[in-house]
């Protein structure tokens, strides 16, 4: 689904549909939901009122006049109409791809769940041939008749129905409606790789999978939603934004109806002149009143979320998104996300009276089946620094021991031979069982390699110790300066590792992170988030495994990998479907932006206000006081015209600024006060000066059409 | 206008901030109880009070008790006053039988008084007894300043979490402590310990200082209610008799006038306030109330800044302070100065430019001091005058009206004008935060939607209060009846009258007959929501932010110290109070501006 990251701002459909709907968001039940907004409503239908009141020769003002005001005001109403449904327009656009992929297939349940989840040997053989059709075990139901708790049985070429863990089988599954990537991905039981997604496809072969929710609130269902924005409720700090906005829409309603009186009084005063009209005072209110920030708000929430799918990452909340803008603490697992996955080996180091050729011959000979990319690298090193070419191996003499969680060595037996490698630890108990000894000299190489960020490998024959291959941590490129400007957003970055104390200091001082956490167990992350929050901070990670799940439940922002096990998936607050671990940084930009987003437009909003004073003020009161004439510094050409270019700026502004809304104002990893100078100077100045511009030029252009 | 002219201005802001950080730093001393050298005298004054006043010193109260008792003490105080006032005929210490006050004009006084405002509807001379001045209003002066210290000081707790530990060991308030701590206050302190720290080692002391200071220079201090002095060229009355005595009304002066600066309360002894010349005599005793008006709200930043534990806090909003304060002192003067010349320079030919505008003052201050104490009593929510506003020029007028207008937060009243800042830096942060990409956060502590809401109250209510106040004035027949100019400068008396009592001020702009029963029943309603409207959400506000665990800072948080914030601050109190009240102001001193340009 590639089309998901290239959609463009203004695709022709989405601004259709958009059109169609900001004329349906006319309805009052929709509009009392954002007050700014409301107001104007409001203020429209009144001036309607007053327009339908001129032609009949009422009111004291031109009917063109009232009717054009009261035109821009219903335009005013509209334009954030058409911002927000432009910005659940691209939501909706998704989700109607998504929806292709949630279709009602028909399930193979099995009748009894089977004990432990394992099937019957003969069972498997019959599955394995691709014999289902009409077993006694299975019954066919639909998809929607699935519930939490059934197993059921999705053969190769099958939908998978629901959301459920794998309890047997390995399959290869395209994800690609839900992630977009196109690229099969393993899913077996057991591990990190056992949740399957409902509305993928199953490849090759078969899974035996235990349905975990019901129908409707799968994660299909539940991304659906998210990015329609269905079940969208206004964030805290929207809520907050909305308080001032209404507070200040207040405060105008009164300095603006206050003046009904307070010119009528002026008119006995002055003896001449006529009191404020009606229309003049909506206008007033309309243009004071925070409308540019009013209406588009709900836009920019919408887009935020919508900026985070396009970054193939969903949200489970609009609170959780703005919680990201605000993470102090960011922990990252080193391997994937520090480093490359990969070790590389970077030297042979022989033990003392040891040839190094014979030291790279053995690990050359331990590693020629070793297929892991480690294994491959010491091939290729010794290789190239010692010239040792690979050699042909013998099936039929050579016995390839492979890794085991037991043993935690691999190695090779052949003539005779017993070669090995594996941790130091592991390799010691290996040598003490065969009377061999673990050399001094050895152990302070290995402890040299550790001290500098490496894993030694030693390999051994026998019971000799030859040697340790220096195998190293690559760290990414770039992601130094990442944590630099981290740091300057005022953000600590905390690597988590299994490693050593040793290793993950090495490591951590070359890749810049500002603190570690070495040997991690689940507990020690839980703890430390804990430790982190109970002093005031705001914790991110991200997180794959069913362990992970109580750290990622824990945490403020906790993103899951796509390819993680379901608890993590549900424990988190978003899922990442690239299971990128380097997103997080993403997701923190993306939330800060939503935040910037809301501040500069509400700056630019109040800004924009005094210039609609110096053009509405002398129009209004010029009537009872002439001397107010020097007010008109922008020298609008008519009342009326000065009046009507306010609202159409006021209207117009919002159009223009649909495209930052939704796009949102840049981030740059600099320290909060030079951002917010920055942000002043655009924003609030710029405020400040647009509409003096943009009310003469359309000014002009309103006494040029009524000259004509 | 010439150099000259500007050295008062100069000289004065700098002898202000020079006395007001050491104040300052004494006032966190003995308003947190932080161990001083007089702990021990400080601490068993306190005791003996608290034993004779039956209140437990250690007491902690939250929020809605300390809100409660604030209410209780206000409406007992208020019930003494009315009654004072009310019945003054027939009490005793009356020397010269003053009739007792109307109703009406007893709420309008005692209000005043209580809310700290000020707003005199009588003339003080020919009006109250000994009693009523006295015990009535001298008392209400230290007392409604004490709330004002009290209700800043629970918002303070509430901002860094308790700063009072009794009888020991302090937290001591460095940077990394203050943000560091995470537990949750959720009480703010002794109400009744705060009203007597306030009283008895602030504005007790002080106040005695200035008294005698002022006594020194002139300042009537005594008991006796008037002297009769024979005048030197005896006059003719209209009815034909000779006069040839003067009664001159005398009284206990000085020790209200010296409370009534500090105090930021404004109400005069005399009618005329410190343009009589038993009020304020010399140039020194002028700019000794000069620095008085501004002298506690000044220092009160810097105590914060102490009790917050960065100084620089509080400087920055002291910082914010002036740059409102700075540009309106220039403004006005130069209003002043030039308005003769914008009027008659074209009629008279001649060069008028070192003429000044010497209407309504005491020629023995002259304008400049004149204007800059009309700037500074209205910055204050002081409202105590040595000229009439009513007759300064049209722009000069206006820059008093719309300081009060601003909610009252360029220094404003004692304890209240920093407690308004303070909501104000917190919108102020609410804005600034989002356009740095975080969650706002003051002093550590995050601002979200209840906050935003109890904020908001505050800002809100005295806007309302002035336009609905104002336009219910302007469509009555006794609002509009009363007014004595003809044109704008008649809109301007009652947009005035409104913006110093729905801000608390108590400033009047003369000219306009207040003491009716509309008035004073208006105006009487509009400084008692004005002031309790706030105080109810402040202390709920200081509940609040009590609560919230403190985020430590990073350099991704928006730092709430430097000139970078204080002129956003400075320029959202600016934004605010101007986008409010502009149309209001362009029919009163606007049009009255420009109707007074174009009469040359």
């Amino acid at each position: 689904m590639s089309s998901r990251n290239s959609r463009s701002l203004f695709d022709a459909a989405i601004l259709k549909s958009a059109c169609v709907e900001s004329l349906r968001k006319l309805d009052p039940r929709h509009q009392i939901r954002r007050p700014v907004m409301f107001t104007v409503f409001v203020g429209s239908l009144f001036t309607t009122v007053l327009a339908v009141d001129a032609f009949l020769g009422r009111g004291g003002e031109s009917p063109w006049f009232v009717t054009s005001v009261s035109a821009w005001l219903w335009f005013t109403v509209l334009f954030a109409n058409f911002a927000e449904a432009m910005a659940e327009g691209r939501g909706k656009a998704q989700a109607a791809t998504l929806r292709q992929a949630r279709r009602d297939v028909t399930a193979r349940r099995f009748r009894d769940v089977p004990a432990d989840g394992r099937l019957s040997a003969e069972l498997h053989q019959a599955i394995s041939a691709g014999q289902v059709g009409d077993r006694k075990e299975l019954e066919s139901v639909t998809a929607s008749q699935l519930r939490k708790g059934d197993c059921i049985l999705v053969p190769a070429g099958d939908y998978i129905p629901a959301d459920g863990e794998v309890l047997d089988g390995i399959a290869s599954v395209n994800e690609s409606a839900i992630t977009g990537e196109s690229a099969p991905v393993i899913r077996e039981s057991g591990g990190d790789r056992s949740s399957v997604t409902g509305g993928t496809l199953v490849l090759s072969d078969w899974l035996v999978i235990r349905v975990s929710t019901d129908p409707g609130e799968t994660f299909l269902d539940r991304m659906i939603a998210l990015v329609e924005g269905a079940k969208r409720q206004k964030t805290p700090n929207e809520i907050a934004l909305d308080i001032l906005l209404s507070a200040m829409t207040l405060v105008f309603l009164l300095a603006s109806v206050t003046l009904i009186p307070f010119s009528r009084y002026a008119v006995d005063l002055a003896g001449s002149g006529s009191p404020v009209t009606m229309v003049v005072v909506v206008a007033l209110l309309v243009c004071l009143i925070p409308t540019t920030i009013g209406g588009l708000l709900s836009a920019i929430g919408i887009a935020g979320m919508d900026r985070m799918i396009q970054a193939n990452v969903i949200a489970t909340s609009g609170r959780a998104v703005e919680a990201a803008g605000d993470v102090d603490v960011l922990l990252l697992d080193k391997t994937g996300t520090i480093t490359l996955g990969n070790r590389q080996a970077v030297e042979f180091l022989p033990a003392s009276g040891v040839r190094i050729e014979e030291r790279a011959e053995a690990a050359q000979l331990s590693s020629l089946a070793d297929e892991t990319p480690e294994g491959r690298s010491i091939v290729v090193l010794a290789k190239e620094k010692y010239g040792l070419r690979g050699r042909e191996v013998n099936q039929r003499h050579v016995t390839f021991i492979p890794f085991t969680a037991q043993t935690r060595m691999s190695g090779v037996d052949f003539d005779g031979r017993q070669i090995r490698k594996g941790a130091a630890d592991a390799v010691d108990s290996w040598l003490k069982e065969r009377k061999g000894e673990f050399p001094v000299s050895l152990r302070a190489i290995v402890d040299e390699i550790s001290r500098k960020g490496g894993t030694p490998l030693v390999v051994t024959e026998g019971n000799r110790a030859l040697g340790a291959v220096y195998l190293k941590d690559i760290i990414k490129g770039g992601i130094r300066e990442r944590f630099n400007q981290l740091r300057a957003m005022g953000i600590r970055t905390v690597m988590i590792t299994g490693d050593n104390p040793l290793t993950a200091a090495a490591i951590a001082a070359e890749a810049g992170v500002d603190d570690f956490l070495a040997q991690a167990t689940p507990e020690m992350k839980l703890n430390y988030i804990r430790q982190c929050q109970s002093g005031g901070r705001l914790v991110a990670m991200t997180g794959d495994g069913t362990n992970d799940s109580p750290a990622l439940a824990q945490a403020d922002v906790a993103v899951a990998m796509n390819s993680g096990t379901q608890a993590a998936r549900e424990a988190g607050n978003m899922v990442d479907l690239d299971s990128n671990p380097t997103k997080l940084i993403e997701i923190v930009e993306i939330g800060k932006q939503l935040l910037m987003t809301r501040g500069a437009l509400t700056t630019f909003s109040i800004a924009n206000d005094v210039s609609k004073y110096f053009a509405i003020i002398p129009a209004a009161f010029a009537g009872i006081y002439p001397g107010l004439k020097v007010l008109n510094v922008m020298r609008l050409a008519t009342p009326q015209t000065a009046v009507l270019s306010a609202v159409i700026f006021n209207a117009l502004i919002i159009v223009v600024l649909i495209p930052l809304a939704l796009k949102g104002v840049r981030y740059r990893a600099v320290g909060a006060a030079t951002l917010l100078r920055d942000n002043i100077l655009l924003y609030g100045l710029g405020g400040f000066f647009v509409p003096f511009v943009g009310i003469k030029v359309i000014d002009v252009m309103l006494a040029l059409v009524m000259g004509a | 206008m010439n150099a000259a002219d500007w050295i008062l201005p100069g000289v004065y802001l700098f002898v202000l901030c020079a006395v007001a950080l050491p104040l300052g730093r004494y006032m966190a001393l003995v308003l947190s109880g932080r161990p001083h050298r007089g702990s021990r005298l400080q601490r068993s004054i306190e005791t003996k009070i608290a034993k004779l006043c039956g209140f437990d010193p250690n007491d902690d109260m939250t929020w809605p008790r300390y809100a409660g008792c604030v209410l209780v003490f206000s409406i007992i105080c208020l019930a003494v006053v009315f009654g004072l006032l009310n019945l003054q005929g027939s009490l005793p210490w009356n020397a010269r039988g003053f009739e007792s006050l109307s109703w009406h004009l007893s709420f309008n006084t005692a209000v005043s008084f209580v809310t700290n405002t000020n707003w005199q509807a009588y003339s003080g001379e020919s009006t109250m007894s000994a009693l009523s001045q006295a015990l009535g209003l001298t008392v209400q002066n230290f007392l409604s300043a004490a709330v004002g210290i009290a209700v800043m000081m629970a918002l303070i707790r509430g901002l860094v979490g308790r700063l009072q530990v009794e009888g020991g060991r302090l937290p001591s308030t460095t940077q990394s402590e203050v943000f560091g701590s995470n537990h949750p206050a959720t009480h703010l302190g002794s109400f009744w310990l705060d009203l007597t720290r306030s009283t008895v080692f602030v504005l007790l002391p002080l106040s005695i200082l200035l008294a005698i200071a002022l006594v020194t220079q002139g300042v009537v201090q005594t008991f006796r209610e008037q002297t009769t002095v024979k005048l030197v060229e005896p006059v003719t009355g209209p009815d034909g008799t000779t006069i040839e005595d003067q009664h001159l009304p005398l009284g206990m002066a000085a020790s209200q006038v010296a409370i009534k600066q500090l105090g930021t309360n404004g109400g005069g002894f005399f009618g005329v306030n410190s343009a009589h010349p038993f009020e304020n005599p010399t140039a020194l005793s002028n700019f000794l109330q000069l620095l008085a008006i501004l002298l506690i709200p000044a220092a009160l930043c810097e105590t914060f800044g102490i009790l917050v534990g960065d100084v620089w806090q509080g400087r920055t909003l002291l910082g914010a302070m002036l740059i409102i304060f700075v540009p309106c002192v220039v403004a006005a003067e130069w209003a002043e100065h030039a308005g003769v010349s914008q009027v008659l320079a074209q009629a008279s030919g001649g060069d008028l430019s070192d003429v000044d505008n010497l209407e309504g003052k005491e020629l023995r201050l002259g304008t400049s001091s004149s204007v800059l104490w009309a700037v500074a009593t209205t910055a204050a929510s002081n409202g105590s005058v040595n000229c009439m506003h009513d007759s300064l020029t049209p722009l000069a007028g206006l820059v008093p009206m719309w300081l009060m207008q601003c909610g009252e937060v360029v220094f404003g009243g004692v304890g209240c004008g920093l407690y308004g800042m303070i909501v104000f830096a917190i919108v102020t942060v609410f804005i600034a935060g989002l356009m740095v990409g975080r969650t706002p956060e003051y002093l550590g502590r995050k601002i979200e939607a209840r906050e935003m809401k109890l904020a908001a109250l505050v800002i809100l209510i005295p806007s309302i209060l002035v336009l609905m106040g104002t336009a219910v004035a302007v469509m009555r027949t006794e609002g509009t009846s009363v007014v004595s100019n003809p044109g704008p400068h008649a809109f301007s008396q009652i947009l005035y009258a409104f913006s110093s009592a729905g801000n608390n001020n108590g400033s009047a702009f003369a000219g306009l007959s207040v003491n009716s029963p509309f008035y004073n029943v208006l105006l009487g309603l509009a400084m008692l929501i004005s002031r309790f409207g706030l105080i109810v959400p402040v202390l709920a506000l200081a509940g609040a932010m009590s609560k919230k665990p403190v985020v430590p800072r990073t350099t991704g948080t928006l730092p709430t110290n430097g000139p970078l914030f204080a002129v956003l601050l400075a320029g959202i109190v600016v934004l605010v109070g101007a986008l409010t009240f502009v149309p209001a102001l362009v029919l009163g001193p606007v049009a009255d501006h420009l109707e007074f340009i174009a009469q040359k």
